[in-house]
């Protein structure tokens, strides 16, 4: 799983109210080289929640994209590296999502976290 | 009607190991569902711009549809019930991520970032119930309502489906329309039985000249797309949501409850076994006074 889709995951457990985002619980991480494209990137860019994103590069072990961002920035290239990877070349392999209000594990394994709910949590 | 996958067990029961190894191993269900979800990403009309953009493929399965939408240069995330068939995708080495999910739980997804949604031959599994918990109604209606709160403003989604029935078609239709969609059904070669294909196309946000339904493959020039003004005012209509369960067994009981008559039916029934049975007297089956 990409960071870019851990970007998008929200805890949908019934009466939980923000269930964003979800804390990250790493067994294991594996880069995977991906095509760059800033179009993507650009167009990607304002639906980010950028500290989840940060936040969540770290505890991958990828401390180099900045705390603060601006749109401007998308104009260098060397941030748009950083972003790339982070969002796209990132990927958690065993591990664990954590919903934010109930603490409840979503497990990671090979990649795919499940996301089934109990019937009480529906 | 037998023949139906959904008439024989839920889904992550039915696309078990074997029934998975099918999707990669019998070259026509690849044509089959490569030709879908091509035709699914051509109705859903993005903008032409070689941008990619961020899909959502809601019932990947294998991720067949996954790779039409990498071949189109999207990033996309699947979600499916069936670890199986999420295991043939990770074998298959699918470039989008996979999600073990079930939609009629809802999608866990944040508001407004999704720029588009096809599946393909997924949502009619919804209309059944598989388990107790599980109402049909609520379901669709989870389904919708998330997915309508995770797409962004204008996005499309494309639903490719074979409704079991007239009214199946309308239900799922009528939660569409009731989470906020707009849009209707596309048929395509709507006179042929085999190639006869149905796509419930919906819009997110208010009808407008860039919501215009497409035009469907191969109809002799009349229109057979929905009403779209069907959505409401039928909900004392009834539809037969599965074939699956077993009929249930006709109980027969009265108002004022087990009678006399009943009893000493019984009674005979346990003599004939040759079980010890007290004998018939007028006080047999009789009520007790009030008093007692």
């Amino acid at each position: 799983m990409r960071l870019l889709t851990h970007n998008m995951l929200s805890s949908n457990i019934k009466g939980v109210a923000n269930g964003f985002p979800l804390g990250l619980e790493v067994q294991k991480f594996v880069e995977k080289q991906v095509d760059f494209n800033p179009d993507f990137l650009k167009n990607m860019f304002p639906k980010i929640e950028w500290k989840a994103l940060v936040t969540a590069a770290k505890t991958m072990g990828y401390a180099e994209l900045p705390e603060e961002v601006e749109s401007s920035m998308l104009e260098s290239e060397d941030f748009l590296q950083k972003f790339h990877h982070a969002l796209l070349e990132l990927h958690l392999e065993e591990g664990a999502l954590i919903c934010p209000e109930t603490g409840r594990r979503f497990a990671v394994t090979k990649g795919i976290p499940n996301m089934l709910l109990h019937e009480d949590e529906v | 009607m037998s023949s139906r996958p959904e008439l024989q067990a839920p889904p992550e029961i039915f696309y078990n190991e074997s029934e998975a190894r099918k999707y990669t191993s019998s070259s026509r269900i690849v044509e089959i569902q490569a030709k879908l979800s091509e035709r699914a990403v051509e109705l859903l009309a993005l903008p032409d711009d070689g941008v990619p953009r961020l899909l959502l493929d809601i019932g990947c399965g294998s991720g067949l549809s996954g790779e039409t939408l990498s071949e189109y240069g999207h990033q996309w995330i699947g979600l499916d019930i069936s670890q199986s068939m999420l295991d043939v995708a990770l074998e298959r080495e699918v470039e989008g991520d996979l999600l073990l999910s079930d939609m009629g739980q809802g999608l866990a997804l944040r508001t407004g970032v999704i720029d588009g949604a096809i599946s393909i031959s997924a949502v009619q599994w919804l209309c059944n119930a598989d388990k107790s918990c599980h109402n049909p109604r609520l379901r669709l209606k989870a389904f919708f309502g998330s997915l309508y709160r995770s797409l962004a403003r204008g996005a499309k989604a494309v639903f490719q489906m074979y409704p079991e029935s007239l009214a199946q078609r309308e239900l799922i239709l009528g939660f569409a329309m009731r989470a906020g969609f707009a849009g209707g059904v596309v048929v395509d070669y709507p006179h042929s039985s085999k190639s006869r294909k149905e796509y419930l196309v919906l819009t997110c946000g208010p009808p407008s000249v860039s919501t215009a339904i497409p035009s469907a493959k191969g109809e002799d020039g009349e229109s057979c797309s929905d009403d779209d003004d069907d959505s409401s005012g039928d909900e004392e209509h009834t539809v037969s949501i599965s074939d699956r369960h077993r009929p249930r067994k006709k109980l027969k009981v009265s108002k004022k409850g087990k009678d006399r008559k009943w009893l000493l039916k019984k009674k005979d029934q346990q003599r004939k076994k040759g079980n010890i049975v007290p004998p018939d007297t007028r006080y047999t089956g009789r009520k007790r006074k009030a008093r007692f």
